[in-house]
Formats: structure tokens, sequence, C-alpha cells
């Protein structure tokens, strides 16, 4: 950095202890006006902590902060937002049942005299709203959005207010195709403008698309980082990681054995319409599309979660109906939902405890007691056979980092040997060697004979891990490709293309 | 809607309830616990709750007559001391649970025995009377067939409408209680905002206590036992989640005013005190029953997300 020019943020030497862990181990970091400085690293590396101690929601133990040359000191994240730090945080975090206008100017209302002046509230809302191309009436509550919609509001409420600085942590983990890219023109806006944006991010595409610099963490601590021009995607995963992760998706492809699941004309009104595919012992069948295709109300049908109009499923050969997850489970269907933290796990309860859960309706019982003892092996065995990084059986899931969570939630389908397991996300929110770990755990089901029904928006890890790739748009199952159709590249775009109605060429 | 149907089954039953003077009846009946319903609207708006109601109406009243009484306070000041010995009450909660961390439940607790336990200690358990009469006048008087006790109610109610939907307090609150973290990250004083709501519900609960000592000629110290529950109950009634987020003043007036013609509806009927009680208890379940049920709450596919 040459002399002269005035760094507009600079943060130096910067630690944060939490309990038990040292999240940032001295960061120095700086931003410059007009440019896109991405933060990567795998789950746990710091990125959010530093992006909490700028926004003055955590405070740093040690070192300091600097804006424009001056050093601030926050006493909380309001002090912040007055001075232009904008944070759109990883969490969505907007208060369901006010309206998205009041989500928006939360604490910031214009006023006319002593009261809120509603319209003038409401129509800066939809304009800002409608600068981003979206269509959201501003009066409707924010929790009747769509998680999309919601980030959307998320990023218009922190561009309103008149940021220079503007952190994203990880922007687009809920936004489809189309969303990204009117993200990435703001983005463009606001850069051309002046402000210095903070990107965090685990698509390393987007990050080589929009970032000028970027830093990779590790454990706390910067582990490299430059010009994005300088660098290539390996070496920034190698950074990532600290060392060199084999392959991404180890897969080795088997012969698929007998249908598990097959169904036929799955319906449900304003859901899903004549959805049908089979499943078959030892395959991966990627489902892909856009986020609100239809495929996770798919998952909740087939494990009973919701009820079915129309369409029939049969397991194993016999026409079953489920009606309850208990249901589901008795015949050897397991769904692995996509939000660990509310779905997933019972976060407060022990690794333990959070495997053995479903496995309690079968078993491990002595009398009419839980059967410590068993329990205690079948969770053990379970950590082991995932590599579930842990202390004790007995932590609490919260300790664990996202891949572990992720791990364990697995971990407690399996423990009722289902023979089709669907897993929703699988590895959204988790880092790359979690990941390649999760996509190994589930190489090994498939060639142990179980079905996988994969849902993932990653389309990468679609490509990669399928034996067969099913797309959903409008709650409809539009095509069916087979692995080897065609060339990673190729496929992946008519995958793009099917699930966002490019064309209609639509098969079976 | 749940009113009409309250006020038409009753109407059907007994004709008289419909006249302007039960009518004011009721209101009269209702106002006291609909201005502790105006302040716990706040507090459940907030995600808080405040069980110390009851006691603050009795220590609050106790203290404007003893006052009034013993050194020959001037009548307004007695009022205002009662509002002010309720909202001091209230800030007092209200920061055990902003600044100490105290969960609302058990804070609340801890001041209804605390505020009873006073109120029998100045008063030595004998009640309070013999005070001047205008002293009495909110709480008994009316004007025509209007009771201002009713009138008192009805304008607190007005004033905390204007409060919740035109002020940024309002919307401040409704966010604290519907996402603490979007209220943190927002800037908003969190801490400043809690305090206020428990200071507005024990100054409310001051109000009510000066409508109690008219409406009984006496400051009684053990009056207002399970007020508090009659009150959450009239709020819930009026739509109001006890997780925080939902609700509002509109509800709430609707809550008690059921609450109030069913009280007045069963005593016109003559159905005997026990069996009153009962059937309040069954109506009440079947409102929120019902009320659940017109938000689409079982129907299946909504999942448990909400």
């Amino acid at each position: 950095m040459e002399a002269g020019v005035t760094l507009l943020l600079e943060m130096k030497n910067v630690h944060k202890r939490y309990p038990g862990v040292h999240a940032l181990k001295g960061i120095s970091f700086t931003l410059r006006t007009g440019e896109v400085h991405a933060l990567v690293g795998e789950n746990g590396a710091g990125k959010s902590t530093l992006v909490k101690a700028l926004g003055g929601v955590v405070s740093p133990d040690a070192g300091e902060i600097l804006i424009r040359g001056e050093r601030i000191m926050w006493s909380g994240p309001g002090d912040a937002i007055r001075a232009g730090v904008g944070i759109i945080h990883q969490e969505l975090s907007l208060a369901p049942h006010l309206s998205v206008a009041e989500n928006i100017y939360l604490g910031r209302e214009p006023m006319r005299g002593l009261f809120i002046d509603r319209r003038k509230l409401e129509e800066d809302a939809a304009s800002l709203v409608a600068g981003f191309g979206v269509d959201v009436d501003v009066r409707r509550r924010a929790g009747l959005l769509s998680p999309g919609e919601q980030q959307l509001v998320e990023i218009a409420k922190a561009i309103s207010q008149n940021v220079s600085i503007l952190a994203m942590d990880e922007p687009t983990s809920s936004l489809s195709a189309r969303e990204t890219d009117r993200l990435f023109h703001v983005i463009a806006e606001l850069r051309g403008a002046g402000a210095g944006i903070i990107y965090i991010s685990h698509h390393l595409d987007e990050v080589f698309s929009i970032a000028d610099r970027l830093t990779v963490l590790r454990d706390g601590e910067r582990a490299g980082g430059g010009e994005t021009g300088d660098l290539t995607s390996e070496q920034v995963v190698s950074m990532m990681v600290g060392r060199h992760v084999e392959a991404l998706y180890p897969r080795t492809f088997g012969e698929p054995g007998e249908v598990l699941l097959d169904v036929r004309g799955l319906s449900k009104a304003g859901v899903l319409r004549e959805v049908s595919f089979s499943l078959r012992a030892g395959e991966i069948l990627g489902v892909s599309g856009l986020v609100g295709a239809g495929r996770t109300e798919m998952a909740r049908c087939l494990v009973g979660l919701d009820p079915f109009d129309g369409g029939e499923m049969l397991v194993g050969g016999a026409p079953f109906r489920p009606r309850s997850p208990a249901d589901a489970l008795k015949h050897g269907l397991v769904l692995v939902p996509e939000d660990r933290k509310r779905q997933g796990l019972f976060l407060n309860r022990s690794i333990r405890d959070n495997i053995v859960a479903m496995r309690l309706l079968q078993g491990l019982r002595r009398g009419p007691f839980v059967d410590g003892g068993a329990s205690e092996k079948l969770a053990a065995s379970f950590v082991q056979r995932l590599s579930v990084r842990c202390r004790s059986l007995f932590d609490p899931v919260l300790s664990l980092s996202g891949g572990n969570q992720q791990k364990v939630a697995i971990a407690k389908g399996l423990a009722v040997s289902p023979r089709v397991l669907i897993l929703d996300e699988p590895t959204r929110g988790v880092d790359v060697g979690a990941k390649a770990e999760i996509h190994r755990i589930m190489d090994d089901l498939a060639s142990q004979g179980m079905g996988i029904l994969m849902i993932s928006s990653d389309l990468p890890e679609v490509l990669g891990m399928s034996d067969s790739i099913l797309v959903f748009r409008d709650g409809r199952c539009v095509s069916r490709f087979a692995r080897g159709e065609a060339g990673p590249g190729e496929l992946g775009e008519r995958i793009m293309t099917a699930a966002t109605g490019g064309n209609v060429d639509a098969g079976e | 809607m749940l009113l009409l149907a309250v006020m038409g089954l009753f109407a059907t039953l007994d004709p008289a309830i419909l006249r302007p003077g039960n009518l004011g009846n009721v209101l009269a009946q209702s106002a006291i616990t609909g201005v502790c319903a105006v302040g716990m609207t706040f507090v459940l708006l907030s995600g808080g709750i405040d069980l110390s109601v009851g006691a603050l109406v009795a220590l609050s009243g106790a203290a404007a007559a003893l006052a009034c009484k013993e050194t020959g306070l001037p009548v307004p000041l007695a009022w205002c001391l009662a509002v002010l010995t309720g909202a001091l009450c209230g800030t007092a909660s209200g920061a055990l649970v902003a600044f100490g961390r105290v969960p609302p439940f058990m804070a609340t607790l801890a001041m209804m025995a605390a505020a009873r336990g006073c109120t029998l200690l100045f008063t030595r358990g004998y009640p309070i009377s013999g005070l001047p009469q205008a002293f009495y006048t909110p709480g008994w008087a009316s004007i025509g067939r209007l009771p201002i006790s009713g009138l008192v109610f009805l304008s607190v109610a007005c004033a905390a409408w204007v409060l919740l939907q035109r002020s940024p307090f309002g919307t401040h609150l409704r966010a604290l209680g519907d996402n603490p973290e979007t209220a943190r990250l927002a800037g908003l004083p969190s801490r400043r905002i809690t305090v206020t709501i428990y200071a507005i519900s024990g100054a409310l609960a001051g109000v009510a206590g000066v409508l109690m000592v008219g409406r009984l000629w006496s400051a009684q110290p053990g009056i207002g036992m399970g007020l508090e529950l009659d009150v959450i109950a009239a709020v819930v009634l009026g739509g109001a989640s006890l997780f925080g987020g939902v609700g509002g003043v509109g509800g709430t007036v609707a809550g008690v005013l059921i609450m109030g013609f069913l009280d007045n509806g069963l005593r016109m009927l003559a159905v005997s005190s026990y069996v009153q009680q009962s059937v309040k208890g069954v109506v009440f379940v079947g409102a929120v029953l019902l009320d659940l049920a017109l938000k689409g709450y079982y129907r299946r596919d909504r999942g448990r997300d909400e």
C-alpha cells in the first residue's frame, strides 16, 4: 500500500477470546475505498467474529480498529451503524412480526413531530426495495417472506444506512442465481460510489468473480491472501485447509441395485405437481433446483411430515403412504433436514443423546429403561465412523463446529439403519474439509447399498456426487440427467437452464 | 368478533344485558382489569410477563390512602403518589430484568411478594377507610351513565394505542419481543426500553389502585390477589402471544370486555358463583382454541416452525 492513500479501515492485531476458544489471534486487515475485499476460510476460522468486532457486536480483547485513520471504540452496534458501518449477518435477523418497512428502518424511523411518519416510512422502503428489483410489499410481515426475499431485505436494510463500509457474511446462502446477480450489481454500484465492501463466502467462484483482494483465515490467524488476480482457487483452498484436499468429491460409482423407492405422480396442491422418480440401492440421486422449487417439500412428504394429495409411493416394491415420520422410519426412510440447528439437532443435548435420539424409538432398552451402556457404545461407534471431532461424547452439540454438527445430524439418521437416506443440503455452511468428509461418508453408505436422495443447491456437489440428477422447477420434476450424459461443465449448464426455465426441452 | 359473539349470546338469553345502564356496569367492572391489561400488553409484546400488578394495585392504593389520611396530602397529589409508587416498583422489576438478567417471571414474582408484604406491613393488615370523598370519585362516580373509571380505562387504552402504533417506542418494543437479536443489532437501547415497559405497567397498576380504592370505598391490603392472572388472560384472549411480538391494544380492550361481559352475563342469568368460575375456565380455553383455529394453527402442513 502506497503512502498517501488513506485506508478506509484498518484492523491491527485484533484478538478475541470466547470461553474455550481463541477466535481471533492477532488479525490485521485493511480495506480501501472502492474495494471488495473477500474473507474466506473454513467455518470457525474467525471470519464472522472479525466482522462482529467491526460492527460493535462483540468487543475485541486486544488490538485496535481504525476508520479513516481514527481509532474507534464502539459501545454497541448502534455506534457502528451511526458511523456508517453496515453488517449483514449470517443468520437472518429480521423481526418476523414487524412489516418489511419497519424492519428496514428499525431504530431510524422517519419522524413527523412525536410520531412515526408512516407514509414516508413505507414510501422510502418501497423505493429502496424496488431499486433492488424485488417485488415485495413493504407492508407485509417480514416473517411471511421467503428466505431469499428476507435476505434481500436485510441487504436493503444495511445499504439504506448510508454505509461507507459494508460487511456481508454469506449473503448468497439463500439467494437464487438471479438474486445473486442482482446483489453483485448492487455491490458494483456501492463500490463505484466509494464504499468498501467486506465479502465473506464459502463459494470461491463468487469470491473470484467479485473481489479485488482476498484474505484467508485459518484458526483465527491470517493464512494468506493477496490480489485475487494473482491467486488460483487451488492455492486458496490449500491455504484454507492447510493441507491438501485429496478430492472434494470422492465417489466410487458402482452398478445400482434394486429399486428401493418408487415415487409416482406425487402431488400436493400449490406445492408439488406429478413428481415421479425412482431410487435404487447404491445410488446417490442428486436433486437440484432453485430455492422454493419444491425440493424440501417433496422430502417432507416422503417421510410423512406433510400429507400429499395425489400419487403413490412404493417402498421396496410395496405401496406405502407415510402417515408420520415414525411410520416412514419403520419403512426405512429417514430425512436429515436442511436446518440442522432448528430441525436436525437438539443443540443443548450431548452428542450421545443426539445420535441415539431416533434409535431410542426402536430399542436400546433394558427392561423399561434406557440402556446407557449400549447407547454410549452406539454413539461412540458413529463418532468414530464419521470422524466427528469432539472431546467427549457428553459435550453439547452446540460446542461443535458446523461440519461436526452436521455429521452428528447424519449419525442420528444413520443410527436407525435406514435403507433410504434423504439429505437436505447436507453440506450447507460446512467448511471444505468437513464437506469432503461428509462426501466420503455418503460414498461409503452408497457402496454399502443404501439409496441416498441428496437435495443440494451446490451445483458442483450435485455434479460430483450423483449417479443421476433430478431438476425441480415450480413444484415439478422437470428433468432427469444421468452422470456422464455430458461433461460436467455442459451438464451444469443444462441443469441451470432446466432449473430456471430457460428453455422447454424438459425431458421425461 | 368473539366479543360480539359473547354479547350476542347473552343478549339472546337476557336482553337486559344490552341496556345502556348495564353496559356502563360492565365498563366500570372491567376498568381495573382493563387499565392493568393495557400495561400488560406492553409487557407481553416485549416478550416478558408481569406478575406483580395485583400486588401493586394493593400497594399503591394503600400508599396513597395512608398518605392522604395520615399526612393530609391533597387528593390529587395522593393519586399521583399511587401512580408514582407503581411506576417505581415497575422500574425496579424492569431494572432486575434488564440489568440483572433475571427472567421476568422471577423478577416480577419477587416484586409481587415484596409489594404484598409492604402493603400488609404499612396497613398492619387493616383496611384504610374514611378518606375524603373526592378520593373515591374516579373509582365510583359516573357522568350520566358513563362511569368515570370506564372513561379512565378507555383513555388509557387510546393513549397506549397511539404510543404503540405511532411512536418509535412502540415499534421498538415490538421488535424487542419479536427478535431480541434484531433489536440489539439495530442498535436499539434494549435495556432502557425494557425498564420503561415495566415502569409503564407499574404506573398503570397505580392508576388501577386508585380506581380500586374508589370502588371499595377503602384501601384493602389483601385486594388484587390473582388479579394478574385475570389480566394476563384478558390480554392473551385479545390475541397477544406469551412469547412476545404479537398483540395490540385493540385486542386487549376486546379481551377485557369479553371477560367483563362473561362475568356480568353469568351474574345476570343468576348462575351460581361456583359454576361461574368453571364456565369462565371453559370459555377461556374455548376462545383461545377458536382463535388458534381461525389463525390456521391446526393446518397440518403449517409444520412446527411457528
